[in-house]
């Protein structure tokens, strides 16, 4: 029982990660997920010591204001004063991160809080948070309800909004000259990218974010053409390397992050020889 | 007892400030450099990439000698760069994803080594934790010498080679036509890029060590063109956070050295950003806002010409009602702004119950405007064969910025075909 949860919550990540990351990979910014899924931590380490508790819904709204925080100053620094997207990044994620890593070492000392767990995740306990009703009936551990939530949430904006997503990722100067807010549909994007790392990084870590946010989207980029394939494809890859991972991790006895991140890359070296010899031969 | 242990701490403290603060001032010297390529997210990727490399060097050699784990990091983070080039000038994917795969795929493989580690039961593998987080506060005498000589190398290599990175940092292909060695030069820029990351993740930690790259050459950026003023900018910021985060984290307890460094230069950058007498945030808000005056301020005195020209009388008497017709986008209270600032540099007088005519002053700056107008639109119309009816909507933009030696070149180029405001009216 407990392997199934893991592995539900482990493809419902995967998904989540494949669809916001193929938009991510098509506007080139897939490093904004590794940026917001470190400029969490203030907000974390301030929501716990305002309600000393690590699992209430409180440590989820500080993550996200703090990753929506993070995109807002990188935008801010981009657009206003014109600093170079990679270096506004890299400041004000390492920025964010520095505070939340001096607030944990000053306030809490004693407490059940370390920045380890944010950068490796801890998916080996997700079946001992559950929700468990009055009756004494399980429902099953409380990350799997926040994940499916998102992954309805992402669903349901990438179908409603589909024609917006798909101009404004492949040609952003066509898109505004037919009058859509780029901008603004970049925002929503980065908003959507921040409520999913939050949502994941909780039951596998920063690092397993971003690789399921890039090596799995960036495998189907590279041998498919259409944004329909790509998002196909992309949940497929990530499904796969999730599944593969926890049986490959448990057979030998391994972390179960690493293990994942390193069967998607795998899988990107296959994609990336695959597209090769496509090319050379026609 | 406690003085001798009090004197051993300063002493401590001394050398440990010392070895961060040549750190600091040689990551921020070569991160400068790769600031300027757009591979600052690199870095990230480069020291997240080390941890396998650590992992794999303490398997090996089975203790914690930093000589093993400092190659053993850097053979890795210097594979992953490879890699990142690699893929990005392989396939259509671009570097911001390439950085992003390797970063995981390593790091995944390096917490797959750290459990092996972990498993294989070696007393004294609780040190590599530190290199996630850094150790600054507990850096030994050996770190310290090791951190000097290498920092010292880096920043003479620099020195050396500095003319030549220069070349192959802006324009590589002109480096090549003149017959650089520009495969050699960028071999050493990253070999010295790398040996900074590695020798920094030891003291800051893998996360903090892109901002000892960028934040410095970043926050200098604001303050000058020159690269050679840029660097040395960049390394005082550096040395400056160095000296005082060093310093903050030894006065309070608990205070971790590198994100306490790492937020001194994060404020000095920020500092930069805004307060930048070039190109900082306030002064571009500022300049936009006086434009905005400049051009609200001009069309009112063309305006008031334009009825001078159409009544002609130019000493026609207009009233507020008059006006906020024809600039319904102002608000009233700004709208008497910038009439009563006409008035005071002379080029309107107030009649008393919110009537306004032209100076001769202001008539002669209205007109001036006016002529910028048509110069323009005559241009258009002669030179780009656009129709007259279309290129009044451009001329209204320009005439504000129309130099009076742009004014020169127009009227030789328009010559005697020179409308005068008849033609302005004709075509309106």
């Amino acid at each position: 029982m407990e392997g199934f949860w893991i592995i539900l919550v482990a493809i419902l990540v995967s998904l989540n990660n494949s669809l916001i990351g193929s938009f991510l990979v098509l506007r080139k910014s897939t490093m904004m997920a590794d940026a917001i899924s470190h400029a969490v931590l203030p907000g974390i380490v301030i929501s716990y010591l305002l309600t000393k508790s690590v699992s209430s819904i409180y440590v989820i709204m500080g993550a996200t204001a703090s990753g929506i925080l993070a995109i807002f100053l990188i935008g801010f620094f981009n657009k206003t004063a014109k600093l170079q997207i990679d270096a506004s990044i890299g400041i004000v994620f390492t920025f964010l991160f520095a505070i939340g890593v001096i607030l944990i070492s000053l306030y809490t000392q004693k407490a059940d809080l370390d920045q380890e767990c944010v950068l490796y995740g801890e998916i080996v306990y997700i079946p001992l948070n559950l929700i468990i009703t009055k009756n004494g009936l399980i429902l099953g551990p409380k990350s799997f309800y926040i994940l499916l939530f998102i992954l309805i949430l992402n669903l349901s904006f990438i179908i409603i909004y589909y024609r917006y997503l798909h101009i404004t990722s492949f040609d952003e100067s066509f898109a505004s000259t037919t009058g859509i807010n780029i901008a603004l549909w970049n925002y929503l994007i980065l908003i959507l990218t921040a409520l999913t790392t939050v949502a994941s990084f909780e039951s596998v870590g920063t690092i397993l974010v971003l690789s399921f946010i890039s090596i799995p989207t960036a495998s189907a980029y590279l041998i498919c053409k259409g944004l329909k394939s790509i998002l196909l494809l992309s949940s497929l890859l990530g499904i796969t390397s999730a599944v593969l991972g926890y049986h490959v991790a448990n057979f030998l006895n391994l972390p179960i992050p690493g293990c994942m991140s390193m069967i998607a890359g795998g899988v990107f070296i296959i994609c990336f020889i695959i597209s090769k010899v496509n090319l050379n031969k026609f | 007892m406690d003085i001798i242990n009090l004197i051993y701490r300063d002493v401590t403290i001394i050398y440990i400030t010392l070895g961060i603060v040549l750190l600091a001032a040689s990551s921020s010297i070569v991160g400068s450099f790769f600031m300027f390529e757009k591979k600052s997210l690199v870095g990230d990727a480069i020291a997240h990439s080390m941890l396998p490399g650590l992992c794999l060097g303490f398997l090996f050699i089975g203790n914690k000698n930093p000589i093993y784990l400092i190659s053993g990091a850097f053979i890795t983070g210097f594979i992953s760069m490879i890699l990142i080039d690699f893929i990005s000038s392989n396939s259509k994917l671009k570097i911001e994803t390439s950085t992003s795969i390797c970063l995981s795929i390593f790091f995944g493989m390096g917490i797959l080594l750290l459990s092996i580690t972990q498993n294989s039961g070696t007393a004294n593998q609780a040190g590599l934790q530190h290199f996630l987080f850094g150790k600054a506060a507990s850096l030994l005498m050996n770190d310290v010498i090791n951190i000097c000589i290498l920092s010292s190398f880096i920043i003479l290599c620099v020195i050396l080679f500095f003319k030549e990175f220069r070349l192959i940092t802006f324009d590589k292909v002109f480096a090549k036509t003149i017959g650089f060695p520009v495969k050699v030069l960028t071999f050493i820029l990253n070999f010295l890029i790398i040996l900074s990351i590695t020798i920094g993740v030891q003291s800051v930690g893998v996360v903090l060590m892109s901002a000892m790259l960028i934040t410095p050459a970043a926050g200098a950026r604001f303050w000058t063109n020159n690269l050679y003023k840029m660097i040395f900018i960049a390394a005082n910021f550096a040395i400056f956070s160095g000296i005082f985060g060093a310093f903050v984290s030894y006065t309070i307890n608990q205070m971790p050295t590198g994100p306490c460094i790492v937020v001194f230069m994060s404020i000095l950058a920020f500092f930069s950003f805004l307060f930048s007498p070039y190109k900082g945030i306030i002064k571009v808000f500022w300049k936009r806002y006086t434009y905005k005056i400049r051009i609200e301020k001009e069309n009112i005195l063309k305006f008031f010409y334009e009825v001078g020209i159409n009544n002609k009388d130019f000493n026609h008497i207009i009233s507020f009602k008059n006006i906020k017709t024809n600039f319904s986008f102002i608000s009233n209270n700004k709208l008497q702004r910038r009439l009563n600032t006409l008035v005071k540099s002379g080029f309107l007088y107030y009649l008393g119950s919110k009537r306004w005519k032209l100076t001769e002053s202001g008539k002669h700056m209205g007109a001036y405007i006016l002529k910028l107008h048509c110069l323009w639109e005559a241009y258009l119309t002669k030179y780009l064969n656009i129709k007259p009816c279309h290129v009044h909507e451009d001329a209204e933009s320009i005439e504000h910025i129309l130099t009076p030696e742009l004014e020169q070149e127009l009227i030789s180029l328009v010559g005697k075909e020179f409308p005068d405001s008849e033609f302005y009216d004709k075509n309106r």
